[in-house]
């Protein structure tokens, strides 16, 4: 399969026909509007190698993420960066694409920070590795890292090495009401002590916390922080997948990403704020420029994330040196200008 | 992809005199050293075995000079060696000849911590150490702890992507650092990152990371500060044979547990650093297994007893636990100085970087032990076991005529050993000029080819650091060619010694 994607890819530079790659398409919201001929991935699918003892899984990018997650709950292990699926059909490829983390990330790291190696075809059809399946590698530049939220500009991503870890033994929820500026404060103050907390969500005027742990390591931390204890694991994976009510309007939605002390911003519409305060969701039918005005002044960018306008500036806009800096990299692996032309910013 | 690796001529004295003079136009006097023995101290970095003078060295102690500089080595297509504290292990920092070297040793300033968002902007120039020791009162710390923190710098801990004792748990630099301010070949100032968790477009921050000086000048980095762990305990244990440790190291992981640091030395290392802290070792044993657990206390107690049982099962002889924080510095003291404490029991000695994967840890050290039969070279271990990155240290006299040689050529087998095995010729110290060939062996030439590009969409004319990391394709053409025959010298156009 690998074999036939090269082929495809070689095809398109000879035709000079832009391609659109796709995996489950779970997330074809996502991003600018591109055009071109659809490379199917989703056939390149399959555990590579997986040994639980090394905390390593290489996988084939077609692999749908619900096959590969079920596969490391086997072995009492995850991914975990939770990301988030958006449907039964998404896969590895689109997880590595979008660099989308979910409830964990502040706490454990992001896709980025779990990607030990990838394998990539290029605008010239050459399948390629980098990074490997070891937890240190220094040996030439960070390669499989530079695709996680790449949106496939730069190659399709044929495979990856995740690092995977134990799923905790026990989770707790506590939840407290709280309105969003004590909220914020709260879970910043909590994030300087060395507590197991593992996820945070302000909404509603509640806040929740969980906490992933030891047995042991979890009843204190309850302790120690108070509120009600709430049987809720199915919030934290409602956030996860965006269901929760929130998420169902039909205004334009953003991602908002801030320093995470910054107290709640004055942008009109309705929050909900994760990650410990660094990542907010807004609703809000104001302008792109009013809205990414005030989270630039705040330390923050705006993404566009459902909704609105496809076709223009749907990531924040990039200074000039560094756009240019995007542009030579894009040339670097795709100079035909092939993949998914113009999703991630025009001209990239 | 036309950089030749030949020897270039010396400089004369007048050359340095006048590019000195250049500077010195807009750099303090004092900022440009060009007298030969102003530049001796520059001529290595811990891989002292490559040496070589730079045309002249600037030490310039604002942002708007580096710039400056960069923009006038540019236009004169002067290349630019950046440089930390030179400890680097791979010749990183190594000077070029017809090039300048720019050392960052003056920007030592924290400029902000920021306590609520638990960040801290330092310059590049500022010591590893000293910013948890900047930030200990508040009870934060940055994670990523070299061996060599005292004295390696955190811009230089960027370029390589340093890692450190308690990595395995806690992340390299690339998972604790959040923005650069980098200067470009061509003196633009640029921001990567950001104060937020991600910013817009390509993670370049990732890119940036271990880059060894290939891509830009960093002048200033934002790192994540963590809560210091509530309590710490650490668990000593001893084994007869290096395979049963290296199988211990697996079942710890298998067993779901994370410790922030697993840690291993064999005998050899064991005794040297005993000679040399006074710890208390266990030098009969053949490996001894360094397990810390930290975290709440409760945590620690159930972990500390699953960890016991693993280790009894892996056949462990003899488990000591430290008793209280100065016993456990005390343990981890030796660990640390384990380089410096090897230095003392051979004239020289070589360290090696690769990395495997945990389960060829047993495998991978037999192997090496033949080597060292083979080559007639002692060898001792210390390394960071739970992340699977060896540091075999080959111990040698380099007054002996042809040892060197042999050391280097023994390196090279355990590095392709490594690859072997799946592993990596390099897990924290980077290529630098040490590892180029063995660069060849791992990557195939398309591979390569896109390594050059993506440096050239950074510094189109190869101004930064030339030569280092990343081998041309002719230079991989002419070592399979000498594999072949054997006995060259690798960089035969360097003084040695
Ligand atoms: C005793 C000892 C123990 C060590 N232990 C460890 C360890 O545990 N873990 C580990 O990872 N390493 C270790 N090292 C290796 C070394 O300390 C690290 O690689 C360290 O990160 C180098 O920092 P430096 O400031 O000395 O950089 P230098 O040696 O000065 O430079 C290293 C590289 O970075 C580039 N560079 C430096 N500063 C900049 C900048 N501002 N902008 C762009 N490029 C730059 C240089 O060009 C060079 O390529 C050890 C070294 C010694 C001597």
């Amino acid at each position: 399969m690998a074999v036939e994607l090269c082929e495809a890819v070689v095809q398109a530079a000879a035709d000079g026909t832009a391609v659109q790659i796709q995996g489950g398409n779970s997330k074809a919201f996502y991003g600018r509007e591109t055009a071109g001929r659809v490379l199917a991935v989703s056939g390149h699918s399959g555990v590579v190698d997986y040994e639980p003892s090394e905390l390593v899984v290489t996988v084939r990018t077609g692999t749908a993420v619900s096959a590969l997650e079920a596969a490391l709950a086997r072995e009492g292990q995850m991914l975990a960066f939770e990301p988030p699926r958006f449907g039964d059909a998404a896969t590895v490829g689109g997880v590595v694409a979008s660099g989308l983390s979910g409830p964990r990330r502040p706490y454990c790291g992001a896709v980025r920070d779990f990607v030990l190696g990838a394998r990539i075809i290029n605008g010239r059809g050459e399948h390629l590795r980098f990074g490997g399946q070891v937890m240190k590698n220094v040996a030439g530049y960070d390669v499989s890292r530079l695709m996680v939220g790449a949106l496939g500009t730069l190659g399709v991503i044929t495979e990856v090495s995740f690092k995977v870890l134990p799923v905790p033994v026990r989770d707790a929820t506590l939840r407290m009401a709280l309105p969003a500026d004590l909220a914020i404060q709260r879970m910043n103050e909590w994030a300087a002590r060395p507590l197991p907390i593992s996820g945070t969500c302000h909404t509603n005027g509640e806040l929740y916390v969980r906490l992933s742990g030891s047995e042991s390591g979890v009843a204190a931390a309850v302790n120690r922080l108070g509120g009600d204890a709430v049987d809720d694991a199915a919030f934290w994976e409602s956030l996860r997948e965006q269901r929760l009510d929130f998420f169902t309007a039909q205004t334009p939605l953003w991602r908002v990403s801030v320093p995470p002390a910054v107290p709640p911003l004055a942008i009109e519409g309705e929050w909900l704020t994760e990650w410990g305060g660094a990542q907010r969701w807004l609703k809000s039918p104001l302008a792109v420029e009013t809205i990414r005005e005030q989270v630039a002044a705040a330390g923050g960018h705006a993404i566009l994330f459902r909704g609105g306008d496809r076709s223009g500036p749907v990531f924040h806009p990039l200074p000039q040196p560094l756009l240019a800096l995007h542009q030579r990299l894009k040339n670097a692996f795709d100079p035909g200008r092939l993949f998914n032309p113009g999703r991630l910013y025009e001209g990239v | 992809m036309s950089h030749s690796d030949k020897p270039l001529d010396p400089p004369s004295l007048a050359e340095r005199d006048a590019l000195a003079r250049e500077f010195q136009r807009w750099l303090p006097a004092e900022a440009v050293l060009h007298q030969p023995e102003q530049l001796r101290p520059y001529e290595c970095d811990g891989l002292s075995a490559y040496r070589r003078l730079p045309l002249v060295v600037v030490l310039p102690d604002t942002v708007e000079q580096v710039q400056q500089v960069m923009r006038y080595c540019a236009a004169q297509g002067i290349p630019v060696v950046a440089r930390g504290a030179g400890t680097g292990l791979s010749g990183g920092a190594l000077p070029l000849s017809n090039g300048v070297l720019l050392s960052l040793t003056k920007f030592t300033r924290v400029l902000d911590i920021d306590p609520v968002n638990r960040t801290a902007r330092v310059q590049p120039g500022v010591r590893n150490l000293a910013i948890s020791e900047a930030v200990a009162a508040l009870d934060l710390y940055y994670a990523p702890d070299p061996s060599s923190q005292i004295a390696c710098t955190i811009g230089g801990n960027v370029a390589e992507n340093a890692g450190g004792l308690h990595c395995l748990k806690y992340g390299l630099t690339v998972h604790n650092i959040i923005r650069l301010q980098v200067v470009t070949v061509d003196g633009e100032l640029v921001t990567i990152g950001a104060d937020s968790l991600d910013s817009p477009g390509y993670d370049l921050l990732a890119l940036m990371t271990g880059s060894e000086g290939m891509l830009g000048i960093i002048v200033e980095v934002t790192v994540k500060l963590l809560a210091k762990p509530e309590s710490a305990k650490l668990i000593m244990a001893s084994f007869d044979h290096v395979e049963k440790a290296g199988d211990a190291v697996g079942a710890i992981i298998a067993s779901g547990i994370v410790p922030g640091g697993l840690e291993m030395m064999d005998n050899p290392a064991t005794r040297a650093t005993e000679d040399f802290v006074h710890a208390g070792y266990d030098t009969d044993a053949a490996a001894i297994l360094f397990c810390e657990l930290d975290g709440v206390p409760e945590e620690i107690d159930d972990d500390l007893e699953r960890v016991k049982q693993v280790l009894d099962q892996n056949g462990c002889t003899r488990i000591r636990i430290a008793r209280d924080e100065s016993e456990r510095q005390l343990f981890w003291s030796g660990r640390k100085s384990a380089f410096p404490a090897v230095g003392r029991i051979s004239p020289d000695y070589y360290c090696i970087d690769g990395t495997i994967p945990r389960k060829q840890i047993g495998f991978v050290l037999t192997r090496i032990a033949q080597l060292s039969e083979e080559y007639g070279l002692r060898v001792a271990n210390v390394f960071h076991a739970g992340d699977g990155n060896l540091h075999p240290l080959i111990l040698y006299d380099g007054n002996q005529p042809g040892e060197f040689e042999r050391t280097e050529e023994l390196g090279a087998r355990i590095l392709e050993a490594c690859i072997e095995v799946g592993g990596t010729i390099t897990g924290e110290h980077g290529v630098g000029v040490e590892k180029i060939d063995q660069m060849c062996v791992q990557f195939a030439p398309a591979e390569l080819r896109q390594f050059h590009a993506l440096k050239e969409a950074f510094d189109p004319h190869r101004l930064l650091n030339p030569g280092k990391a990343v081998p041309t394709l002719a230079r991989c053409a002419e070592f399979r060619a000498m594999h072949v025959h054997g006995g060259e010298l690798k960089f035969p156009e360097l003084e040695r010694f």
